[in-house]
């Protein structure tokens, strides 16, 4: 492997070969010095057009768990500012000999584009409404960490589907698992078509919770939203929003789930985000080992050589 | 890494043929025994020891190793497995085996380390192991027991513990097992 552009690219057999991987990077996670060699004289950078928190650390703490050296770049107060062209960054940023480039991009396609241009491996950390495959594999790490494995789950991603990179990625990565995915959402917060989507729509969460292992809550990505495509926030959360009391018609051992950040009140109540079956802080742990699997896999696994 | 390991994997896949039996079953019981005697009188009992097999050759000789020292001294020692792959010096040139799972049982601070491996070649795999010991802390002593000793070392690293000397050409490959030991040449192809 390359480059990690998008889930959609990835076979069953290559997510499982980095979920694998990624036990082992928890387990370097648990010791005492938690860092290994395995990536001296590498070196990542970040290209961050848009905010992050999680990711950008997540990323980083991975990186410097593998001993690579990270260059840290910040969009906001470089010469993108003073008008350079994603190109002249890119090689830019290439030319002072970085190995991986991890790239956030407000445009769907971006980190494709990069990764024609250069010759480091590029990881996508986020395009438009694309994809997201790192978030994807985190969460198909924790989902089996806490039920065993996805083959035959049921799975209900709800909530913003449309403005959801994560809502793609994640479809395709449960799905290529075994997992049976739904999407509820109103129809205003659908994609115009999911047809070619190997997924259910529903539009009444009520009539899901019932059934499913996994329910995975979206953010409502309000800075994304240019026109009105919810009455209001209150009635979202009304008709969609994981209150108490739709917490009671899960299943004993379903679990809640949440890209983060979280908007609690709106797609999930405060209360229900602190339940012991809510693994939202799991998921953000296991993004380290997950991401320090993808690196390794990129840039020291060895696999590289004629596999592209 | 073990000798087998490096067979059965890319980029070093291909077919080993055994050419000469060095050692059978019986031999390589005969050695575990004697070897944990070793370990005994060298450590004075098993007070602190932990036995550590390397993933993936070391690990059955590890458990070989303990049982062993639970007839002798009447309690076996901690056993611990360990992966090295992400402390090679040659990563990269050789593919990481997801399925070796490493598992250190305790705290190595004050400890005496034995680590235990099925073949001793260019001694890379003990540094790489040396480095990755110390992730868990840092044990009194380290020593070092090997079933095959086959020379061409490459790095200032002997073995505590031998199980059996034996003189190879670089090229040859070494196959060690509790079901003996075999010398013989990897093929690319079957034959």
């Amino acid at each position: 492997m390359r480059h990690l552009l998008g889930i959609a690219d990835l076979s069953a057999d290559d997510i499982d070969h980095l979920l694998v991987l990624a036990d082992s990077f928890a387990e370097v996670g648990r010791r005492r010095m938690p860092k290994v060699p395995a990536l001296q004289g590498r070196t990542v950078t970040w290209l961050f057009y848009e905010d992050s928190t999680r990711t950008r650390l997540s990323f980083e703490q991975a990186a410097k768990r593998l001993s690579a050296d990270t260059l840290s770049f910040s969009v906001s107060t470089s010469s993108v500012r003073k008008g350079e062209s994603l190109r002249d960054t890119v090689e830019t940023i290439e030319a002072m000999g970085v190995d991986c480039i991890v790239v956030r991009h407000r445009s769907a396609g971006v980190p494709h584009q990069i990764a024609r241009w250069v010759s480091a491996s590029v990881v996508n950390a986020g395009d438009g409404w694309h994809e997201h495959p790192t978030q994807a594999l985190l969460d198909c790490y924790t989902i089996r960490e806490h039920l065993g494995g996805l083959d035959g789950l049921r799975i209900a991603i709800v909530g913003d589907v449309k403005h959801s990179r994560v809502a793609r990625s994640d479809a395709w990565a449960f799905t290529t698992m075994g997992a049976e995915v739904t999407l509820v959402a109103p129809p205003t917060l659908l994609p115009p078509s999911t047809e070619g989507w190997p997924v259910r729509v529903s539009h009444d969460i009520d009539a899901t919770l019932g059934e499913v292992d996994v329910v995975y809550l979206l953010r409502m990505q309000q800075e994304r939203m240019t026109e009105a495509l919810i009455p209001s926030l209150r009635e979202y959360t009304a008709c969609y929003g994981l209150t108490r009391r739709r917490v009671d018609q899960l299943g004993e051992k379903a679990i809640v789930m949440h890209p983060g950040p979280m908007n609690r009140g709106v797609e999930i109540a405060a209360d229900v985000a602190d339940l012991p079956r809510s693994v939202v802080i799991d998921q953000v742990r296991n993004g380290v080992a997950v991401r320090m699997a993808v690196l390794f896999e990129l840039l020291g696994s060895g696999r590289r050589e004629g596999d592209r | 890494m073990a000798e087998r390991e490096r067979r059965s994997t890319p980029p070093f896949g291909g077919v080993f043929v055994a050419r000469t039996q060095v050692l059978d079953a019986d031999d390589v019981r005969r050695a575990v025994w004697r070897m944990a005697h070793e370990v005994v009188e060298r450590n004075h009992g098993l007070d602190d020891v932990i036995l550590i097999g390397l993933q993936t050759g070391g690990v059955t000789f590890a458990v070989a190793l303990a049982e062993a020292l639970e007839k002798i001294d009447g309690t076996a020692p901690p056993q611990g497995t360990l992966d090295v792959a992400f402390h090679r010096d040659d990563i990269g040139l050789r593919p990481v085996l997801p399925s070796a799972v490493t598992d250190i049982p305790a705290d190595l601070t004050g400890r005496v380390v034995v680590l235990v491996d099925d073949v001793l070649f260019t001694g890379r795999t003990i540094r790489a192991a040396l480095d990755a010991v110390h992730s868990y802390g840092r044990p009194r002593a380290v020593q070092l027991a090997v079933m095959v000793d086959r020379g061409h070392r490459e790095l200032p690293i002997r073995a505590d513990f031998v199980g059996k000397n034996l003189p190879t050409r670089s090229d040859e490959v070494v196959n060690a097992t509790l079901e003996g030991v075999e010398l013989g040449e990897l093929y690319k192809e079957a034959r």
